[in-house]
């Protein structure tokens, strides 16, 4: 497709990425052909990546709204009331093209792009999450992609001076020629510093600040955003661009200076069609025109034609629309962080998008390089593509790996080499040396950092604390993408829980295939539907979200990969909470429901067992809101020691990540009922593992009997040995090193000189 | 009074405000200094924090020497006044000559953010005065460029004269002899590797940092009673 589409002897549109049809919806609503600068604009913002158009009219199904939300989708980033007169701004977004092409900097330029979404809001960026997802890491490739991608997110992420507290890594054969990188980010603000991608007021000026202006990232979002991935994607090189941290960390400190001191009425950070974007964006979400001086845009090179200025994705570069007379004041304050800054537009009345060459050097009347409407870039065809079950998905939910495994595993078989091999695979092992290399400390507001069910954060001045968790599980999306969707919100949701947060806005990352393939869109139509239901039925809005398609390589479509980000609020933060580590002598008891025969998906079936198929876990969003509550009251009570999400590998890898945390080992007796390997393994949702000094026992019973919530004693902690009675018993050494050294063993696997 | 520390910032700074925190829980008075500044009246501690000084370029502390605020710095130094440098406030004070040795890339060549043990081996430093020797304190460390080296007649005058500060329990970088810290041979100008400010307050886990800075703010204030930090 790409050798075809590029080919000299297409018409531009075409190799620009528009289709014929949207070609002819750009001549009449010009009444005439564009001009080569128009077209190329039209290009990258009609681009999937830019318009969203192929899930515009998906995303409209989302709950969106709650009394604490201030600024919903659709923005920078969404932004929700914290209370004390502070609030947060999130966001998340991908960059999963240009890593696959250049990791370390395809890494970098994703956590400088969703930074400067988060301080284009007047929000001090706190915190990154980066949820990444690779090949099996046994694979040369998938280490190298692997590598390069922690390298450049500790080496943006540490030098630009924010924190990366959490996120999670995943591998699965599926992500292979297509990694996902994934972004979250987390910022602080004064609501009173709140500030919108809005040109307001006739006669301001458009600052552009930053870097300067190269030919790096032509077309990204067209090229490698809204494109499949091809042989020879090495030739896409060009379109990644390369990111200067120190830039950006002087960029922030400007920008927020120059908000504090209100010296700019509207803020847009430059990323995805760059110029014609943030310009276009600006003046049309204000209802004016700009007209654009393109001689005054600083460039890294002499020769830049005007296509190239006007959709350079460059990295480090800021927006802001500022009033005549304080432009002096912002020249001021950018030279005293090392800023370039440059006037490169005027807000108009005219309601047009008007690129002039160099304005100051023509005689008046010269035509301009584009002249469109404002709103008109932004406001790019909306399809309704084509949805269809895939004709295999009967076929793929009938094969269920329950039966086969309950009848290689039954009842009285020994399954102490299961966990051991469940505990050293890499989704499940250890990640440390991954989060060892971010700076997770920064700011001191960390009190639970990376490795447990969610990273708190404190919030400076109150009591209050931020939970906040990452989480994706594309498997059970491909299995049934309605319930998958769910799964993925009450799973995140879940882990913010057990930090004692409440949940209270959530943002999606939804990196899909190909939408021309009508499977994907059902995939997707169907997730954005599952997770709308779990987010209703815990009152948990969509504040922001970010579509990435086209995730296919050789034909091959990515398991759909909704990744979700929760942020909760929790009330008061006078210790850090429980956390997983077991302590002696504690019980422990299961929260939620019964656990089911559900191997359909789980970590066990599938990457152990080799085991594809199946259905997911049940939801049941009653039961799911239930024992959330639950949760967050006894942590937040502090009637808990210990608390841990059951989630990848079920139960018994949750005790053995609480024993390995505590030191201490545990016993406990499976439940009657149920097979012991499902009830060791199995991934039922909603499941909650708390301990507890024995005399607080009862009591946590009681107060799950009271909320409603299945809760069963299923044994104690202590000892040297990791046992389920008649099921397993392995020395908590043997499962710790299991463990703890499989990710360091296989990075280790290749000659670093 | 209590003792007020100057806190250096540079463009690509970003631990500056950590700093002022963890001075502020302790009891003392922090006030960033911006680089392009020449004086510290009325300071009686200065402390060059960690992070990024001008993006790291070129090599870390390379550029940062060069700014304006590190002729005060020196001149604060060499009347006497406490200077503690951490992280690559560590690296910029051997950059500018004002302790000896240079920390190169780590030891496996990873960034590393990580809590570690440290032995206090002097309690002559301005950091130190104070904590008993042999005391071990968990500290987070945070750094690309910790390995710290000097050639072998440097590191004899370093143990000759008492300036190692701090060794690591178990060397995390590849430091030459586990140093995380030295002083100069006054004891006044301490640089580390690790981060007091970052456990300067109990809820972000053990709050041995604030041994240090607690000996740092001692020093200062005594510093300042007896006026000799011009």
């Amino acid at each position: 497709m790409a050798a075809a589409s590029t080919a000299a002897d297409e018409p531009l549109h075409r190799q620009l990425g528009l289709t014929d049809a949207e070609l002819a919806d750009i001549v009449a609503l010009l009444d005439r052909d564009p001009t080569d600068l128009e077209l190329a604009m039209y290009a990258v913002m009609w681009s999937e990546h830019c318009s969203y158009k192929s899930s515009k009219v998906h995303l409209r199904r989302f709950p969106t709204e709650a009394p604490w939300v201030i600024v919903g989708p659709g923005e920078g980033a969404g932004v929700i009331d914290v209370g004390d007169g502070l609030a947060v701004a999130l966001r998340i977004e991908s960059h999963n093209h240009p890593s696959a092409v250049e990791p370390y900097q395809g890494a970098a330029t994703g956590v400088g792009g969703i930074i400067r979404d988060i301080f284009s809001m007047g929000a001090r960026p706190v915190a990154l999450l980066d949820p990444l997802r690779f090949g099996s890491l046994d694979d040369p490739r998938t280490r190298f992609l692997f590598e390069g991608v922690v390298s450049g997110i500790s080496g943006y992420g540490n030098a630009v001076g924010v924190p990366t507290v959490g996120g999670e890594v995943v591998f699965d054969d599926c992500y292979r020629e297509n990694p996902l990188v994934n972004v979250m980010c987390i910022g602080l603000l004064p609501r009173e510093r709140l500030v919108l991608a809005r040109a307001e007021g006739v006669g301001n000026v458009a600052v552009l600040l930053g870097s300067a202006t190269g030919r790096d990232g032509i077309g990204g979002a067209s090229v490698l955003a809204s494109a499949g991935f091809e042989e020879g994607s090495e030739a896409k090189r060009p379109s990644v661009q390369v990111g200067d941290p120190f830039e950006e960390k002087r960029l922030i400190e400007a920008c927020l200076a120059l908000l504090d001191a209100r010296l700019a009425v509207g803020v847009q950070d430059l990323g995805a069609a760059g110029l014609s974007c943030a310009l276009s964006e600006t003046a049309a979400a204000a209802g004016n025109g700009m007209d654009v001086d393109l001689a005054a845009v600083h460039r890294r090179e002499p020769g830049m034609n005007p296509v190239e200025v006007m959709t350079s994705e460059s990295q480090e570069r800021m927006l802001a629309i500022v009033r005549p007379e304080d432009v002096d004041a912002v020249l001021a304050l950018a030279a005293r962080w090392e800023i370039t800054a440059r006037v490169v537009g005027r807000v108009t009345d005219t309601g047009r998008f008007r690129v002039f060459a160099d304005p100051g050097a023509e005689p008046t009347g010269t035509p301009p390089l584009a002249d469109v409407p404002c709103g008109s870039l932004g406001d790019g065809p909306v399809y309704e593509r084509p949805l269809a079950r895939p004709a295999d998905q009967d076929a793929l939910q009938a094969a269920d790996p329950g039966p086969v495994l309950l009848a290689r595993f039954p009842a009285g078989a020994d399954l102490a080499d299961e966990l051991l091999a469940l505990l050293a695979t890499p989704t499940i092992a250890d990640k440390s040396w991954v989060w060892r290399q971010y700076d997770h400390q920064l700011f001191c507001n960390t009190v639970a950092g990376p490795g447990g069910d969610a990273t708190v954060l404190r919030l400076p001045g109150t009591r209050r604390a931020l939970a906040v968790a990452t989480d994706g599980k594309a498997r059970f999306c491909r299995l049934d993408p309605r319930v998958g969707g769910a799964l993925v919100v009450l799973e995140a949701a879940r882990n913010v829980a057990c930090a004692g947060g409440v949940p209270k806005a959530l943002v999606n990352c939804m990196n899909f295939g190909n939408p021309e393939h009508p499977e994907v869109m059902w995939q997707f139509s169907e997730v954005i539907d599952g997770m709308s239901d779990a987010c209703r039925a815990l009152d948990l809005p969509v504040v922001g979200g970010n579509v990435s398609f086209y995730n296919e390589s050789r034909g091959r479509n990515i398991d759909p990969t909704p990744v979700v980000g929760v942020v909760g609020l929790v009330e008061h933060l006078d210790a850090p909470p429980p956390g997983i580590g077991l302590p002696a002598g504690a019980r422990i008891v299961l929260l939620g429901p019964a656990t089911a025969e559900d191997l359909g998906g789980s970590e066990w079936a599938f990457t152990v067992h080799g085991l594809d198929g199946g259905r997911p876990p049940a939801v049941d969003l009653a039961a799911a809101r239930a024992l959330h509550d639950l949760v967050i009251g006894l942590v937040a009570d502090r009637a808990v020691d210990a608390v841990h999400d059951c989630g990848d590998g079920g139960l018994a890898v949750a005790l053995a990540e609480m024993a390995c945390a505590g030191g201490v080992g545990a016993t406990v007796v499976p439940e009657p009922g149920i097979a012991p390997a499902a009830w060791c393994f199995a991934e039922s949702t909603s499941r909650v593992l708390v301990a507890v000094a024995p005399a607080r026992a009862a009591a946590v019973l009681d107060r799950a009997a009271a909320a409603g919530v299945r809760a069963v004693d299923i044994g104690v902690a202590g000892g040297d040995r990791l046992t389920a009675e008649g099921a397993f018993s392995v020395l908590l050494a043997d499962a710790h090193a299991a463990w703890r050294d499989a990710v360091p063993a296989l990075v280790a696997a290749d000659v670093h000189v | 009074m209590s003792a007020r520390v100057g806190v250096v910032v540079f463009p690509g700074t970003n631990c500056e405000h950590d700093v002022v925190r963890g001075v502020e829980v302790l009891g003392g008075r922090a006030d960033l200094v911006w680089h392009g500044d020449r004086a510290l009246d009325g300071f009686d501690a200065v402390v060059v924090p960690g992070g990024f000084a001008h993006g790291d370029y070129l090599r870390t502390g390379a550029i940062a020497r060069f700014s304006p605020v590190m002729e005060a710095v020196q001149r604060f130094a060499a009347a006497g006044g406490p200077v503690v440098g951490i992280c690559n406030g560590f690296q910029i004070l051997t950059e500018a000559g004002l302790l000896p040795g240079a920390l190169q890339k780590n030891a496996g060549l990873k960034f590393r953010c990580e809590t570690v043990a440290c032995r206090v081996v002097t309690d002559r430093s301005a950091l130190t005065r104070g904590v008993s020797t042999g005391t071990v304190l968990d500290l987070p460390i945070n750094h690309f460029e910790g390995n710290y080296t000097c050639d072998p007649e440097t590191l004899a005058r370093l143990r000759d004269l008492d300036q190692i500060v701090l060794r690591y329990v178990e060397n995390p970088n590849g430091s030459l002899d586990d140093i995380a810290s030295v002083s100069n041979e006054a004891g006044n100008v301490v640089g580390l590797m690790p981060h007091p400010e970052r456990a300067a307050e109990a809820i972000l886990g053990p709050a041995d940092g604030a041994v240090l800075l607690r000996a740092l703010l001692a020093t200062a204030g005594a510093s300042a009673r007896s006026g000799d930090n011009g």
